[in-house]
């Protein structure tokens, strides 16, 4: 009887001990399963000479040579580009902006801050159908300015094919700079006050303040901040789609729109899943880096 | 991410269906289809009430989205883990890429049966076969190169009927914009700017340039005079759009010709549908003619192919189905509620419009004289590799100042690369 209560305990005591590990355990499988497993996969699919269906015959390199054959991803990553870093810079700075203007203990901060969040609860679908009605020549912004008497007002981005890719910048942007307020926000508030108040005695202004001791401080969520806008960059889809459906023509392409383009209307499995490999080798640019300088960084303190 | 979970979820939903139909020993056919709205949805549910009248039991599996694209995509994971659905709505050589694949069920007792050979016009017949083999079935016939005309406003610059040739239509066009009315509705869509480009092709180089060029993809044809001139007339027809027209959706462009806003649409006769659905009269209120070509006609048929299925029940549901479909009674009540005409020669035309009328009667003479040709903006012509590569070419033409010659050695090239 003993025995057994003994064995008892000890099993209750060795699933106590594993307890974590085996409620993890089925998320870990498939996570390790439906992404590394199917990363591993298209990876493969972009050696492979697939079209309609996935094949297992080798092609070498040939799908990476036609990929960067086609005048078409060179628009989308042109696009990346332009997009990618207008996006993260203007995003910095207005989030930033906006988080030092919050911190001056001004009056309805809540509400403001409420307010400049709220594009975040959005979907992009959403925010890139307002957008296009807003920036659409005949219905939004130029025809108002047009009805109020202002008849040689022109903003005519969404039609033309070398402006449309900086109107998904400013959708975009419209989005995620409310975000990044909030995490500069987070941060300027867990900045020592007691250094700040030294300043001030020195006789420091307060633009000095904050560029010579606050934004400094707060590098660290300079450097999250980029990853997070950087990876919603590359990913970027259903902003594009909603907005301006990739156009006029194929104008304002992303590689995820091209990607989607290729390999489910094109019967092209094979280019689709190279330039699926080429948008996780930019991502995985900007985010191995930043794992390995956080883990040493973590090392170095723990 | 999202688009995953959705077809994930599609996927269990379907097969689950697939499940359920087990039990029975009657004719079943499962039938994957997009066509989830208006008048295709009436006229999918005429096509179950037939089939279920004479006994069969029909599993519906629409899947709808992205044109089509969400449902082949689902057709793919069906067919990988074998258990393909026993009729698919698919159109052109996508037919025949899954024949080569070894997908397709044969139907030729069916087809010897009930005619087909005589009855389903030959350039139709060729898109239904895999090396001589039927594998699916036509459903309607839609004409693409057509136009689509606002009486009122060609009258106002005198005009009473549409162009009959390019030169003219430049002329008309012209006069319109003089008069302040934008000539033509368009929408900026890759395929839309597409559709506009093959008709130009056809009546520019005639139906012979138009097999070389976009059925042959011959090099000597798309690297032609020819082939410049119809860049020219594209610039030109871009120069008589509104502004806005990036994006635009097809539906709002006729209704930009309805409304009075422009007086001419290049478009397939789908969008006959949007008149009538707003009461209007063709021959009073709208003109359909067909877009300048000698005894050329463009068409764009959709069909349901069929997949290999196991099981008697199954097997004689899909044939029961494929019997049905090219039957008389089906086409005339399906194309009446679609707005094509019957893919099947004889079927009367009493109950249609005038303008289904002449889409038939044109059916006949570009049949006799060669002109009868399938749609490459449509995905009838070429296989979707090969048809994108053209139409991302015509789109960045059209959207842009790229002049002819550079799109023409464009064209060249990304045919080319897409070729191999």
């Amino acid at each position: 009887m003993g025995a057994s209560q003994s064995t008892e305990s000890n099993l209750a005591a060795s699933i106590q001990r594993h307890l974590s590990k085996i409620v993890v355990a089925p998320s870990f499988a498939a996570s390790l399963f439906f992404v590394y497993g199917f990363i591993l996969w298209t990876g493969y699919m972009a050696f492979s000479k697939s079209r309609m269906l996935p094949v297992w015959d080798w092609a070498g390199l040939r799908q990476y040579e036609r990929l960067w054959q086609m005048e078409r991803w060179h628009v989308a990553i042109e696009n990346l580009f332009i997009f990618g870093g207008l996006f993260i810079v203007t995003c910095l700075f207005i989030g930033c902006l906006l988080a030092v203007l919050l911190d001056q203990r001004i009056r309805a901060e809540g509400a403001l801050r409420t307010i400049f969040l709220y594009p975040m609860a959005l979907s992009f679908i959403v925010t890139g159908t307002v957008w296009k009605w807003l920036l659409n020549p005949g219905l939004g912004l130029e025809s108002m300015m047009h009805n109020l008497g202002w008849e040689s007002f022109k903003f005519d981005w969404l039609v033309n094919s070398d402006m449309a890719i900086y109107t998904v910048v400013i959708a975009a942007v419209w989005q995620a700079s409310g975000f990044v307020m909030a995490m500069f926000l987070a941060a300027l508030r867990g900045v020592d006050q007691d250094i700040i108040r030294a300043a001030y005695m020195d006789g420091a202004s307060l633009p000095r303040i904050y560029f010579g001791i606050i934004i400094p401080s707060i590098r660290p969520v300079f450097l999250s901040a980029i990853v997070v806008l950087a990876h919603l960059a590359v990913k970027s889809f259903d902003l594009v789609i909603a907005l301006t459906g990739g156009g006029p023509g194929y104008s304002s392409d992303l590689p995820a729109t091209f990607m989607y383009t290729m390999a489910f209307q094109r019967n092209q499995l094979g280019i689709g899943a190279a330039s699926a490999m080429m948008m996780l080798a930019t991502v995985m640019a900007i985010i191995v880096p930043y794992l390995y300088s956080e883990l040493r960084g973590g090392k170095k303190n723990g | 991410m999202y688009l995953r979970k959705t077809i994930l979820a599609t996927g269990v939903a379907l097969s689950a269906l697939a499940t359920a139909s087990f039990a029975h020993a009657e004719p079943t056919a499962e039938v994957l289809h997009w066509w989830t709205s208006g008048g295709e949805a009436k006229a999918v549910a005429a096509l179950k009430e037939d089939f279920e009248a004479k006994g069969g039991k029909w599993v519906d599996s629409p899947v709808a989205g992205g044109a089509g694209d969400a449902a082949m995509t689902v057709l793919r994971s069906r067919v990988l883990s074998g258990d393909a659905p026993a009729a698919v709505q698919l159109k052109g050589p996508a037919i025949q890429e899954w024949a080569e694949e070894g997908a397709l069920a044969d139907l030729n007792d069916v087809a010897a049966a009930e005619n087909w050979d005589d009855v389903i016009p030959p350039a139709i017949q060729d898109v239904m076969k895999y090396e001589g083999d039927y594998v699916a079935v036509p459903v309607n016939i839609h004409r693409v190169d057509w136009i689509w005309a606002n009486p009122t406003l060609l009258a106002k610059v005198g005009a009473d009927s549409v162009p009959t040739t390019w030169d003219e239509f430049n002329a008309l066009a012209d006069k319109l914009q003089a008069a302040g009315i934008t000539p033509v509705a368009h929408g900026g869509q890759p395929w839309q700017d597409a559709t506009i480009f093959e008709t130009v092709v056809l009546g520019l180089g005639g139906p012979e340039f138009y097999q070389e060029a976009l059925v042959d993809l011959d090099d000597d044809a798309l690297n032609s005079d020819t082939m410049k001139a119809v860049f020219d007339q594209m610039r030109k027809i871009r120069g008589y759009v509104d502004a806005d027209f990036p994006g635009r959706d097809w539906n709002l462009a006729t209704a930009m010709v309805m409304n009075g806003d422009a007086a001419m649409q290049i478009m397939g006769d789908w969008a006959k549908g949007e008149f009538l659905a707003a009461g209007k009269v063709p021959g009073k209120d709208f003109l359909c003619a067909p877009t300048p070509s000698e005894n050329g006609y463009l068409f764009n048929t959709d069909s349901f192919a069929m997949f290999n299925v196991s099981g008697d029940d199954k097997i004689a549901g899909q044939k029961l189905l494929a019997e049905l479909i090219v039957g008389e009674k089906f086409q005339e009540t399906f194309n009446l509620l679609k707005g094509s005409i019957p893919a099947r020669l004889g079927v009367p035309m009493d109950k249609f419009d005038d303008c289904a009328k002449k889409s038939e009667a044109d059916l006949k003479s570009a049949q006799d004289a060669g002109g009868f040709l399938p749609s490459m903006a449509h995905g009838m012509a070429l296989r979707g590799h090969l048809s994108g590569a053209i139409v991302d070419v015509v789109t960045a033409h059209f959207n842009s100042d790229m002049t002819s010659d550079e799109a023409v050695s464009r064209l060249v090239e990304a045919v080319e690369l897409a070729k191999d």
